[in-house]
């Protein structure tokens, strides 16, 4: 068994209009941060005979499911529980 | 009874509440604005409306970003000095989040946005905008929301119902409560809530859009006038 | 350093671009266009900015009547006069491609589209409508689809703020591969605070204020005058992400800055970007411009000189501002947080320069860009549709007649084409704004209040693109006459149209076909009522490699009715009312739904339809409103008479006892769509001074009961059962409740 734990984050050539807003929100509460992105986090147990299947698995329901490429892009960490 | 509307980037229920208090409740209405510290002579006597619409898009959480707005500060400071704050839509999503009411605001149990007529029904006469209210009696009060499901833990349930602050519950055309007319998934059918000193009240339904005949809905005017009413027999 | 390729046939054609209308830039410019030339014109000359393929026959549309103040093509949307000092400007525009790659963001970007549009005039938009098409709803790809747009609308629209009132959706086989999402905004503005999308006066500032500028979109104007191949998911660059929060904010800056009286011209920037804006304003005052794209705002680094031009992020406006005013009006955006930025300066002539780093990278005359101007105007080959043939073959006495009407009739109200879009219209804001009167008191097009006047708006979106299908001239003519239909039905007397005109590829002889005959008819009938075209857009190219989409001349029309409490709803309103129906029950079931549905019929002719006789019936209608003599009107369209009956009934949980005429085969008379019939109904007191009114064609049909519905003395059971079927349909085939 192996934990997946993804990000899945806007594009980074899209705009981003909640990062936006919160990065604003920050300014006003006198953080001084920018680029904010927000994006999603998932994480998953699979079964997978090793840590190599697992990755391929995690990709393809990052490709198939989890992500639309269209406005996202994914990475992910696999370790064996 | 003077009325201040607070405007939030992307408050867009603001000038329908302004129209309703100034035009069809005749009173004088001030529109107080995010980045000001000034409630532009509001007294205690007064009430300060947050209205519906989308504060700073939403984003993050609903409410979350406008409650640091500077007007905020003031709006919080007013209410514990025991003046009246009415929350309506993102507005009373704005009082949850800066804790002025318990509890908070979930995504529909559908998950998707709802704009429907709805009835609900007053629980308590014990509030300003519901003593004239007839319990049980259903008012048609239309909602819109993708974030309107009442929820809180069950102590702060407990007490809710312990100091009857539980204003309004979802129902039927007929005015029972129950599972079916509950459209969002609300813990027990709540529709609005005030806090414990009965003077802060929050509501998901928007009765400013229930005021007006020519609009074929005047249900959510007994609000208005209770809240008016309160002050004219004090 | 990026290195611009040198300018060729073979760039021009990536682009897009014809060897002639090359041949016509070097003309133009007397020498070969470098790589950000060429793209400027290739967007400028795409069929989305340049209507080339179109204009010739758009022209012949009826563009003048009283009641204009902005005709179409003058400014970003047709103004109207609507008395009492105020004036209402209103558009429909289409996003079709980019909904069918991004559902959600492309329907999103189309309603933000259209509202700036209106609000760039100095308008506040008052309500949104919109006009849907999608593929058969038990497929997947539909239901994506379906559930991505209306999501995309409902979260873009209700977080700006404006109601969604009245729309239309409709499902074929036809928009499978191209959903046709197309929308309106309808905006009021007093009379003389209106804002040009104009630029004059040598040395004033020129802004870019809102989001900013990054590389979504790019080309994407060009991208939606091309066919959607088998590639087109790698054509994924071209989605722009909206962020209606910033649109909020705009709408309102905009609004302040009309105040300010520094405003020489503002535009929005939607397809093809600073390149349009520029050059649209430009040309529309005579001067030039001078544009340093360094100064442009930019999201991402290293943007080059052409993506600048052509980018298509959202939220962004071109504001040409008075010299000397700069502090006042950037007070305003400051005010409401918004970005803006001087990146250039109005010069004389008409030559747009654009520099970038103060290099000159792009120079070219803004006249030679656009429509009206040295934009390209075709005149493409049509031929009568093959199909014809086939259409012609039908004969409606070989078409059985069935034995279980009542079946039948659950069927149809089952249909999505007929049934309620509840799960639709649950998730748009209808009411924000105070001004929508429709949510208690339904009609057949939208009434929406002017705060302080006694008048208010009628609006409505129509088209049935089965009947263009069939017989593009009568199809076109039907389109706005159902339009007509609706906005009077509800009271309220038609006073324009804008039209979105979605269509398939434009060099195909048979579209182009349907293009003109459709355009022929919707311009007799804009006559007949007086409707003149303000404004629209055009959607070609909606065509996959298996087929194109049936001609969809989509109409929004606008009415005005003269006091909104005397507004006509469609609702039976107590049992014993009489029915009656106005016009004439015929023999005839062509192109309706209950063909298709139940004998698996999809082509054969257009429904009956006179113009004439769509006249005298409108006339009518408003002379009976008028008089108070009616209690409820009601269209019979899409589903024949039995469905009207039943969306009349349902409201108040009424039922219906009718009896069918002999010598109509019942078929026809209960689910034919012939057209120019109404279904009213009258209080027993009023039947004398009624049928003394009446003046064309009726007959009386049964009357309203409390709640059975009997067909020729047959109980067909209860409204209650009826409604149920009706309103779950949709919802049970999206998996929603079981």
């Amino acid at each position: 068994m192996f934990i997946a734990e993804i990000n899945v984050m806007p594009l980074k050539e899209l705009l981003d209009p909640q990062g936006k807003a919160v990065e604003h929100g920050l300014a006003n509460l006198g953080f001084n941060a920018s680029k904010v992105r927000i994006g999603k986090r998932i994480t998953l147990e699979i079964e997978a005979s090793e840590e190599t299947d697992a990755i391929a698995k995690v990709e393809e329901a990052c490709k198939k499911l989890l992500h639309n490429p269209v406005m996202e892009y994914y990475e992910f960490t696999v370790s064996k529980v | 009874m003077k009325f201040g509307v607070v405007i939030f980037p992307g408050s867009n229920c603001d000038q329908d509440m302004v129209h309703v208090l100034r035009n069809v409740m005749g009173c004088e209405t001030k529109e107080l604005w995010h980045k000001d510290h000034d409630l532009q002579g509001l007294t205690t006597d007064d009430c300060i409306v947050l209205p519906g619409g989308f504060s700073y898009g939403d984003y993050l959480r609903c409410g979350a970003i406008a409650r640091f707005s500077p007007i905020m500060k003031e709006v919080v400071e007013f209410a514990n000095k025991g003046g009246k704050v009415w929350g309506i839509c993102n507005g009373f999503q704005v009082l949850c989040e800066s804790g002025l009411l318990p509890g908070a605001l979930l995504r529909n149990n559908n998950r998707l946005f709802i704009c429907q007529n709805q009835y609900i029904t007053a629980t308590t006469h014990k509030s300003a905008i519901t003593e004239q209210c007839e319990i049980g009696k259903p008012l048609n009060i239309p909602i819109a929301h993708a974030e309107g499901r009442y929820y809180c833990n069950e102590e702060t349930l407990a007490s809710l119902k312990a100091n009857d602050q539980i204003l309004f519950k979802y129902c039927d055309n007929h005015g029972t409560i129950h599972a079916d007319s509950n459209p969002n998934g609300s813990l027990e059918n709540i529709a609005g809530i005030c806090n414990a000193n009965r003077n802060v009240f929050g509501m998901m339904p928007h009765p400013e859009r229930a005021a007006e005949s020519i609009l074929g809905n005047t249900d959510g005017k007994v609000l208005f006038e209770s809240l008016l009413g309160i002050l004219t027999t004090v | 350093m990026f290195q611009e390729p040198i300018v060729n046939e073979a760039i021009a054609k990536e682009l897009g671009l014809l060897p002639e209308e090359l041949d016509k830039i070097r003309t133009i410019l007397g020498r070969n266009p470098n790589y950000t030339e060429l793209s400027i014109f290739s967007v400028m000359w795409s069929e989305h900015c340049s209507y080339k393929n179109s204009i010739k026959y758009l022209k012949k549309l009826p563009r003048k009547g009283k009641h204009l103040l902005v005709e179409a093509g003058e400014e970003n949307a047709g103004l109207v006069d609507i008395g009492d000092g105020w004036a209402c400007a209103f558009k429909i525009e289409s996003h079709n491609h980019p909904s069918a790659v991004e559902p959600y963001q492309g329907a999103a970007t189309g309603v933000g589209g259209i509202h700036r549009d209106i609000f760039t005039m100095g308008a506040r938009p008052v309500a949104s409508l919109n006009s849907l098409r999608f593929g058969k709803l038990e497929d997947k790809r539909t239901q994506h689809l379906l559930k991505g747009v209306v999501k995309g609308i409902g979260d873009y629209g209700n977080c700006f703020g404006v109601p969604t009132v009245a729309g239309e959706v409709y499902f074929d086989p036809c928009y499978h591969d191209n959903p046709l999402v197309n929308a309106m905004s309808v905006g009021i503005v007093r009379v003389g605070e209106t804002l040009s999308a104009t630029s004059y006066g040598v040395g004033n500032p020129v802004y870019i204020v809102g989001s900013s500028t990054g590389k979504d979109g790019i080309h994407g104007a060009t991208f939606a005058s091309e066919e959607l191949g088998e590639d087109a998911e790698e054509k994924i660059p071209s989605v722009q992400v909206g962020d209606p929060f910033q649109e909020k904010l705009l709408l309102e800056a905009s609004l302040e800055l009309v105040k300010t009286g520094a405003i020489i011209g503002m535009q929005d920037m939607g397809a093809a970007g600073i390149t349009c804006s520029t050059s649209e304003m430009s040309a529309k005052g005579g001067h030039g411009m001078k544009i340093y794209l360094d100064k442009v705002p930019q999201r991402q680094k290293n943007m080059k000189p052409f993506e600048i031009l052509l980018s298509e992020s959202q939220e962004r406006m071109l504001v040409v501002v008075k010299k000397g005013a700069e502090k006042d009006i950037e007070k305003v955006f400051e005010k409401w947080d918004l970005h803006c930025a001087i990146i250039g300066e109005v010069t004389e002539g008409g030559m747009l320069e654009y520099f970038m780093h103060g290099t000159p990278v792009a120079s070219v005359p803004a006249e030679d860009l656009v429509l009206g101007g040295g934009a390209p105007v075709y005149d493409r080959a049509f031929s009568t549709p093959s199909y014809h043939a086939e259409r012609d073959a039908f004969d409606i006495n070989k078409i059985p007649q069935p034995q279980d009407l009542k079946e039948v009739a659950q069927k149809l109200i089952a249909h999505p084409n007929i049934a309620s879009k509840r799960f639709i219209y649950r998730q748009y804001d209808s009411m924000v704004g105070v001004n929508n009167t429709s949510t208690n008191k339904p009609s057949d097009a939208a009434i929406i209040r002017i705060k302080g006047l006694k008048k208010g708006l009628a609006v409505t979106v129509d088209c049935n693109s089965k009947y263009v299908h069939a017989d593009a001239y009568k199809g076109g003519l039907i389109a706005v006459t159902e339009a007509a239909r609706n906005i009077v039905c509800s009271g309220a007397t038609p006073v324009a149209i804008t039209n979105c005109l979605n269509f398939g590829n434009p060099y195909d002889p048979e579209v182009y076909w349907n293009f003109v005959h459709a355009l022929k008819g919707m311009g007799d009938a804009c006559e007949k009522f007086e409707t003149p075209v303000t404004g629209g857009n055009v959607s070609f190219y909606n065509q996959s490699p298996t087929r194109a989409v049936n001609p969809t001349p989509t109409i929004g029309m606008l009415g005005i009715i003269e006091d909104v409490e005397k507004s006509m709803s469609l609702n039976f309103k107590q049992a014993g009312h009489l029915i009656y129906m106005l016009g004439t029950h015929r023999n005839d079931i062509a192109s309706s739904e209950y063909l298709s549905l139940v004998h698996d019929v999809s082509l054969s002719p257009a429904p009956h339809f006179d113009l004439e006789e769509a006249h005298a019936l409108h006339s009518c209608i408003l002379a009976l409103i008028q008089d108070g003599l009616v209690e409820s009107v009601h269209d019979v369209s899409e589903g024949g008479l039995f469905v009207t009956l039943l969306e009349s009934a349902m409201t108040d949980d009424m039922g219906f006892d009718i009896h069918l005429a002999a010598d109509i085969r019942k078929d026809a008379y209960l689910f034919g769509e012939a057209q120019n019939r109404v279904v009213v109904s009258v209080s027993p007191e009023q039947r004398a001074a009624f049928e003394a009114k009446m003046n064309i064609q009726y007959s009386p049909i049964g009357q309203v009961t409390k709640g059975a519905i009997i067909i020729d003395n047959q109980d067909w059971g209860q409204i209650k059962e009826w409604k149920s079927t009706y309103d779950t349909s949709i919802e049970k085939t999206l998996g929603i409740i079981d």
